[in-house]
């Protein structure tokens, strides 16, 4: 059971289908403060924690981040519901900004290898499957970023499993939040997952080719996101057909090792 | 449902902590905007701490409001959802509290 999330056991991750072995947020910390206390008493005593709930998780994101620093490397942390085109548009990224400096985490439950599409054009990419998870986490990435070893100098964009809730919680050790939204899923998504969107450093609004055949009220999409979040950028995209991605590149390059400090240092 | 992801984690946490001394109750700080519902830890909370030392511990859960603080006219007040607005109109505040999901101390035999 992983003992931050306890979300999946440890069998149900891989990464492109080899199991990892000991996923145990191990971090070399003894945590043996009030054990003394609690032994050998017949009556109850307060024993005070002050124990954050995900403090394991943060600790190890602390340390991917700081890996990442140190090889100049820069991660984004993408995220939306399933069904947003996600992977789609990270196709289409790699396309268009070279196969090079751009390598890619793909976290999925399951197959199939959305890696495989990423793979196509010369892109260095590993699956994570997270079996029952939800979510990815910093030790999943940890373990992602062994396997991948992402040149010095490039951004590693990391695709979250599909879910507007669970990933918002968990720290990777990213420097900066993406989410996917796409036109269909409709404009009051911001204000029903509010904490999903307020972590954001940027919305990408998806699917935008179909605005003309829905009643996506755009106004209001506007107010409902700024009430969550009035400072992440937003770009209007269609991954399919293109329009707005140019947008988005210049945000990535804006964010890539060579553009100076990173935005996100929690 | 990442509230029986977050419960196990509480009983790991804890239990690396009180070693094998018998846990009799649990005080939790569960911010209001910590994305963490209190009533869906509670239902999670028998399944996951069957066969530790924690089973059978009563939860004492508080829920703290948030704290925000209007970074157009300075005021520091009360928020209760994600939808901050601050009392004068504007959205653009800074989040001082609320989304704390802390074991503050147990009881232990």
């Amino acid at each position: 059971m992983c003992a931050t999330c306890g979300c999946s056991d440890d069998t149900g991750t891989r990464i492109d289908g080899v199991a990892v072995p000991g996923h145990d947020h191990s971090h070399g910390h003894e945590h043996s403060h009030g054990q003394d206390h609690a032994r050998g008493h017949g009556h109850t005593h307060t024993v005070e924690l002050e124990q954050d709930v995900l403090a394991k998780n943060d600790h190890l994101a602390g340390h991917n981040r700081a890996w990442l620093d140190q090889n100049t490397i820069r991660a984004v942390n993408i995220m939306s519901s399933p069904g947003s085109g996600k992977t789609t548009l990270l196709e289409r990224t790699i396309t268009g900004l070279g196969a090079e400096g751009v390598s890619v985490v793909e976290g999925d439950q399951e197959p199939p290898f959305d890696a495989d599409r990423i793979r196509a054009p010369g892109c260095r990419a590993v699956q994570i499957n997270t079996g029952a998870g939800c979510h990815l986490d910093a030790q999943m990435l940890s373990d992602a970023l062994r396997s991948l070893d992402p040149p010095r100098g490039s951004v590693v964009l990391i695709e979250n499993v599909g879910n507007l809730v669970c990933p918002a919680l968990f720290d990777l050790g990213e420097h900066a939040r993406v989410v996917v939204m796409s036109v269909p899923e409709g404009e009051d998504k911001p204000i029903k997952y509010p904490h999903m969107f307020r972590g954001a450093d940027l919305v990408l609004l998806n699917k935008v080719d179909l605005l003309p055949h829905l009643d996506f009220d755009m106004d209001r999409f506007l107010e409902h996101l700024r009430r969550v979040n009035p400072g992440a950028a937003l770009h209007p995209v269609s991954a399919t057909r293109g329009e707005g991605l140019q947008e988005w590149y210049a945000w990535l390059g804006a964010h890539s090792p060579s553009a100076g400090t990173p935005v996100r240092a929690r | 449902m990442h509230e029986l992801a977050i419960t196990e984690s509480i009983v790991a946490g804890v239990a690396e902590r009180t070693g094998p001394a018998r846990v009799r109750s649990l005080q939790l700080e569960i911010g209001l905007l910590s994305g963490v519902v209190p009533d869906a830890v509670r239902f999670c909370f028998d399944l996951a701490a069957e066969g530790t030392t924690l089973a059978g511990a009563r939860l004492d859960i508080d829920e703290p409001e948030g704290q925000g603080k209007c970074l157009t006219c300075e005021e520091v007040f009360t928020v209760r959802t994600w939808a901050v607005i601050c009392p004068c109109g504007s959205s653009d505040v800074d989040l001082l509290s609320g989304t704390q999901l802390r074991v503050r101390s147990v009881e232990v035999m």
